[in-house]
Formats: C-alpha cells, structure tokens, sequence
C-alpha cells in the first residue's frame, strides 16, 4: 500500500459505523476495500482492451457456482449401466433432461469453457499491444502465465469428463504424449492414467483434479496476479507510468479511483459480454461443433479409434505445432520435440518481459517492425489454430511448420527486432484518443 | 495379426472419413408434430426392438402432441410406466452375441452423426435411403453411408430392395415398397430423422424462450446508455 499509515475507522455513531467499527478493529475490512476499489488509482485512458480482465474473473465465477451444480448429479464412473452406456456419459444426459435447469447449468459450463479461453486470450493479447509485462509488472504477467497454464490443465481434464469418444481419445492421445519423454516418460503418463489405458481410475483422478486440485491453484494465483497488478498499479494504452506525475496528497494526476468509475464502465462489458454469451448458450450450445464437439456424442468406445482426432478449438494451435515437427533429432523420436514444442510454444510466453528490448512499451510509440510482426504472428497463431481442427495433410503439414517457424522466431528474435525498430516520443501524460 | 483386425474393424469408420459419402439434404422441416408422431410411431415399431433411447423417459412424449393415454396405449410395449425410460428388453450382451456389436443407443444419434458435410438429420435422411443387398454380408444387406453396416435394412418392407448397379455403383429399386402404405413407403426417411432429432436436442423450446427473453432484457438494459 503507497501511504505507509492507515487511519483507524472512526464510527459516526450510527448502527452501520458502529457494527463497521466494530469489525474493522478486528479485520481489515475498509482498508481493503479502499486499497483495491475505492482508493485504487487506475489510468484515466483505458479502452476497449482493458474489459477482458474483470470479464475473466465474471467467467471464473460462472464457471466455479454452474460447476458446484453440475457436481450435485454427475457421475464419474465409466463402468456400462444397464442400457450399455457407460454411467459417466448418462450422467450427464439425465443433468440435461431429467434435473430441472440442468440443461442451462450445464450449457453454461460448457460455454463458459470456450468464453474463458476467448477472454483470456484478449486479455493477454492486450499485454502484447501495449507492452503490459514490461517492468514493473513482470510477476504479474508470470502470476498470468501461470494462471493460463493451470487453465490448460483444467481444461484437458474437465473434457474427459463427459466421457464421450472425444472426451477418450483426446485423453489417450494427450496422456500419450508424456511417453514420448526420455526415461521417465512411459511412467509418467501411467501415473497420469492409474491404468494401462486410459479408464475409470482416469476418470475418476481427473474428476479429483479438475474440481478440487486445479480450481484451488487457479483461485491462489488470481489473488496472486490482482494483489501484484495492485502493487505495481495498472498499465495503459500509452505504456506510461502514472505514478510518476503525483499531485499533493500522493494521488496519481492521471488515475481514477477504481470503484465507481471502472466498476460502472465494467458492467458495460459485463451486459456485452452476456449478450454474446446467452446468444451461444441458447441458441447455438454447440458452437457449430467448436464448443461442443459433434463426436463426443457418441459414449467413450475403447475398441472404436475415431478417424479425426481434434481437440477442443483452443488448444488447436498448439496442436498444430506440435505436429508440425515430424524430424528425429539426436536420436530421439519425433515425438519427443513436438511435445517440447509445444509446452515451448506456451511457456515462451512467460519470457516476454525479458526479451522485449524496445524502449517504449504501447504500440502506440512502436514502429513499422512490430506492428507488422505482431499481425503476422496473430495471423499464424489462427492459421495455426485452424489446421489443429483439420485432419493432417501434405500441405497443412508444410504450412504449419512455417508458422510454427515464424511462432518461435517471433520471440526468439525479439530482443534484435524489437530494439531495431523506428520509435516515437512518448507523452508525459496519458492521451485520451 | 491384431493390427489385421484393427484395421478391419476400422475400416468403415476411415471409408466414411475419406469422404467418399455425399449427403442429401433432409428435406423435412423442425417442429412439424404430424412428422414427429410418425417418427415416434416407426422408432416405437422398428427400432426400439434392439436400440434403446434411454435417455428418454415416455412421458416426454406428450411435448409432440400426444396425451399421456395415446402414448400408453399405442407406443409403449415395453413398459407400463409413462416415467420409465424407453430401454431395450433385449440384453446387449445377447445382442452383441447375434450381431457382432451391441446395437448402440440411438437418444443423442442425430447430435453425434453431425459433421462438415451435412447435419445429423441429412446423414440420417441418406442412411436410411442407403441400404441395399450385398450376398457378401452376413445379414445380407449393406449401406453406402455405412460401410458393412452391422444392422440388416429393418424398414425393408416399407422400402423394397435395392440393388447396386455394378456398373455404375448406383442404386436401384429391384423389388418394391409396400403398395398398401405408399404415404409411409415415401416418407419414412423423412420422419425418422425429424424424431431423431427431437429426441437428441434437450429443452429446446425452453431454450430459445429463455434467451429471447434474457437478451431482450440485456438489450433493453443497454437502451438508457445511449
């Protein structure tokens, strides 16, 4: 907190100032909500990009209360019930027909799913346009990596769930990549499965971690990514620091208190956002076979390999690169280096704040280099994504590599191009354009 | 060897992927009740023999128009319960004994059949449309949609045979349809689609409702901003 003395509440003799008196002498109930909300100075400037933050924590919550609920009736259990389905797959037909309201909680998980990696996605794609892992804000954007990963692994482990033939032979196939590791790899991914193959103590371990395990690390590391936004103070479209310009009582000349006036402009993202949500929700749950793949309704069949194997469409990217490497180096397979490609693909990530060497951090004051290369990287990371949802192919393999050649060198060459580039001044202050 | 049987038991599934299959369009409409009460008539009558819809309980049946006494007396045979699910009375185990694979449950069947090329109700509408004789088979019967198919062409009756010209490799009409129902010979792959479909979607009138209203409200909401 910037003022090193916090007052003691005083009440003004009502019944509320009393009882907040009272509390306040045992929690820190008003300084917190001063020092996050009422009193927290954020840049006057914000966009449209700065919506997607509180619009993640709004999908968080979606997706932790409809989860409470869908727990209440599903079924992980992957043994055939007396009609020859497996229990798992009928679980989740009786939330959809038979458990009042049971259709909306559950098309509401399911498109929350997908809604979490598009906000996400947008989120992290602003902290590349205005340079908001540059320091100070390095740990934030870790705490941001990390959240994105621990977001990865929920998802894996959530679409097993429903058991269908997708939810199965995406697990077999992504359980069966950890193999491809030296030494430890065939163990590995048989303390993954509990099994030969994947099944029911799958199943059920993946349940364990997808409502218990991941959803408490997700919860510790957003506290951990606001608490370090708020130490540092948020960024904005111009990459300014506006703790620099201070008026008299210590307050930022170009910040705003948090609450009301980011909280009023929120909901307005919040009413948006719900629009596109309900749309798809009730309208089309299915996302034209993107959110809801079309195989996954057919119960988990171990006998039956499915022709196509896809997995969900935020992944797709990084399955794209992971089999555009199709070379044995130094005598080890394949295999083995597209899966080092692709947790490479993710993790570069978290890299960012060190190999960026440009001295201004918005896009704004950035020259023709970066602003080229950014596009161009959007521009493969979706031609990436579009072959991952494609069966492999001669042409998609070629095309994939290239991209996935240009992925790497995008951040690979970054600390050259990105100090290389043509720059403009930087303002004192905030514009409001 | 078990590669071999693998592959042979792949097969249709990686003949169906190459894409050899083009899908007619299903000509029917949703939400047309006369076509979903005859779907429901056939299912009752032809499939639920060996395939169950055991997600469904009988008593849903009265969203199609039907009264809970009209489904009673005419579609259940299996049970006596209107909250019972519609379930097989054959055991799969058996049925996996005379057919090589148990039949699978057909509740969802128009969700899962959806793909690039054509809904799940076009892929059902030609299925249906598909089969034809083939001495090669041990039922005697094959499909163009559904490579080596497992399941004999129940509805023949209704349809008649088809052959395939050797030739040309398509298919012709060699014996026909029954002459005494010549509205339920055409239209039979028309209303077994429009009822697959129903039965697969889950409160869809909910649904829509639902989110008409909620964006209704959103949008009106949104309205004091400008």
């Amino acid at each position: 907190m910037a003022a090193g003395k916090v007052e003691k509440y005083k009440s003004d003799g009502s019944l509320g100032g009393n009882a907040l008196e009272w509390v306040n002498a045992r929690f820190p109930a008003t300084s917190l909500w001063k020092e996050h909300l009422s009193e927290y100075y954020a840049p006057k400037n914000f966009n449209f990009w700065y919506f997607f933050g509180s619009l993640a924590l709004l999908v968080l919550v979606i997706q932790i209360v409809t989860g409470i609920f869908l727990v209440m009736h599903y079924k992980p259990d992957a043994a055939l019930n007396a009609n020859g389905v497996p229990v798992a797959f009928a679980s989740v037909e009786y939330i959809m027909r038979d458990v009042p309201g049971g259709w909306l909680i559950r098309y509401m998980h399911s498109t929350g799913a997908s809604a979490f990696f598009i906000v996400v996605y947008l989120h992290m794609f602003r902290g590349l346009l205005y340079g908001s892992y540059r320091k100070p804000r390095e740990l934030t954007w870790l705490f941001g990596v990390g959240i994105f990963l621990v977001l990865m692994g929920e998802a894996f482990f959530g679409y097993l769930l429903p058991w269908g033939q997708m939810s199965f032979w995406g697990a077999q196939v992504i359980v069966n990549l950890f193999s491809a590791l030296p030494l430890i790899g065939p163990d590995l991914s048989l303390i993954i499965r509990g099994d030969y193959v994947v099944g029911d103590a799958t199943l059920n371990r993946f349940f364990s971690f997808h409502v218990i395990a991941f959803p408490l690390v997700l919860l510790g590391l957003v506290a951990a990514h606001i608490l370090a936004l708020h130490e540092t103070g948020s960024n904005n479209p111009d990459g300014i620091e506006i703790k620099a310009n201070k008026d008299a009582n210590g307050i930022p000349r170009d910040g705003i208190p948090f609450h009301p006036y980011y909280t009023v402009k929120d909901i307005v993202g919040v009413v948006v956002f719900l629009m596109v949500f309900s749309a798809v929700l009730f309208f089309a749950p299915e996302g034209g076979g993107y959110f809801l793949e079309y195989n996954n309704f057919y119960p988990a069949d171990p006998l039956k390999t499915p022709p196509h194997i896809a997995p969900v469409w935020y992944f797709t990217p990084y399955y794209s690169i992971l089999r555009a490497m199709v070379w044995n180096f130094f005598g080890l397979d394949a295999k083995f280096w597209g899966v080092v490609a692709m947790g490479a693909s993710v993790v570069i990530f978290a890299f960012l704040p060190w190999l960026d060497r440009s001295p201004v951090k918005s896009i704004r004051y950035r020259g023709p280099i970066f602003k080229t290369l950014l596009t161009l990287f959007v521009i493969c990371f979706f031609i990436l994504g579009y072959l991952g949802t494609q069966p492999p192919s001669p042409m998609g393999e070629l095309v994939s590599q290239i991209c996935t050649l240009f992925y790497f060198g995008f951040f690979l060459g970054m600390p050259w191009w990105s100090r290389m580039d043509k720059f403009k001044p930087v303002p004192e202050r905030v514009t409001m354009k | 060897m078990k590669k071999f049987l693998m592959a042979l038991l792949f097969a249709p599934l990686a003949a169906l992927a190459s894409g050899g299959a083009h899908l007619d369009r299903w000509p029917g409409g949703v939400g047309d009740e006369a076509a979903l009460q005859n779907g429901a008539k056939l299912f009752v009558n032809y499939c639920l023999n060996c395939h169950g819809a055991s997600h469904l309980r009988y008593n849903k049946l009265t969203e199609i128009g039907l009264t809970e006494q009209q489904v009673k007396d005419y579609l259940m045979f299996t049970s006596d319960k209107i909250g019972d699910q519609m379930t097989v009375a054959a055991r799969s185990d058996e049925q996996k004994q005379w057919f090589g694979a148990a039949p699978p449950d057909l509740t969802v069947i128009s969700r899962a059949r959806a793909s690039e090329m054509g809904s799940g109700a076009d892929w059902l509408y030609t299925y249906l449309r598909s089969f034809y004789r083939d001495e090669k088979r041990p039922t005697g019967w094959n499909n163009v949609v559904f490579e080596n198919v497992g399941m004999p062409h129940v509805l023949w009756q209704l349809q008649g045979i088809q052959v395939m010209n050797p030739e040309t490799h398509k298919l012709g009409l060699a014996v026909p349809g029954n002459s005494l129902r010549p509205s339920t010979t055409r239209r039979f792959p028309i209303w077994l689609p429009s009822w697959s479909g129903w039965q697969s979607r889950t409160s869809c009138t909910a649904s829509v409702l639902a989110g008409s209203f909620l964006l209704s409200w959103l949008c009106s909401s949104c309205w004091p901003m400008h």
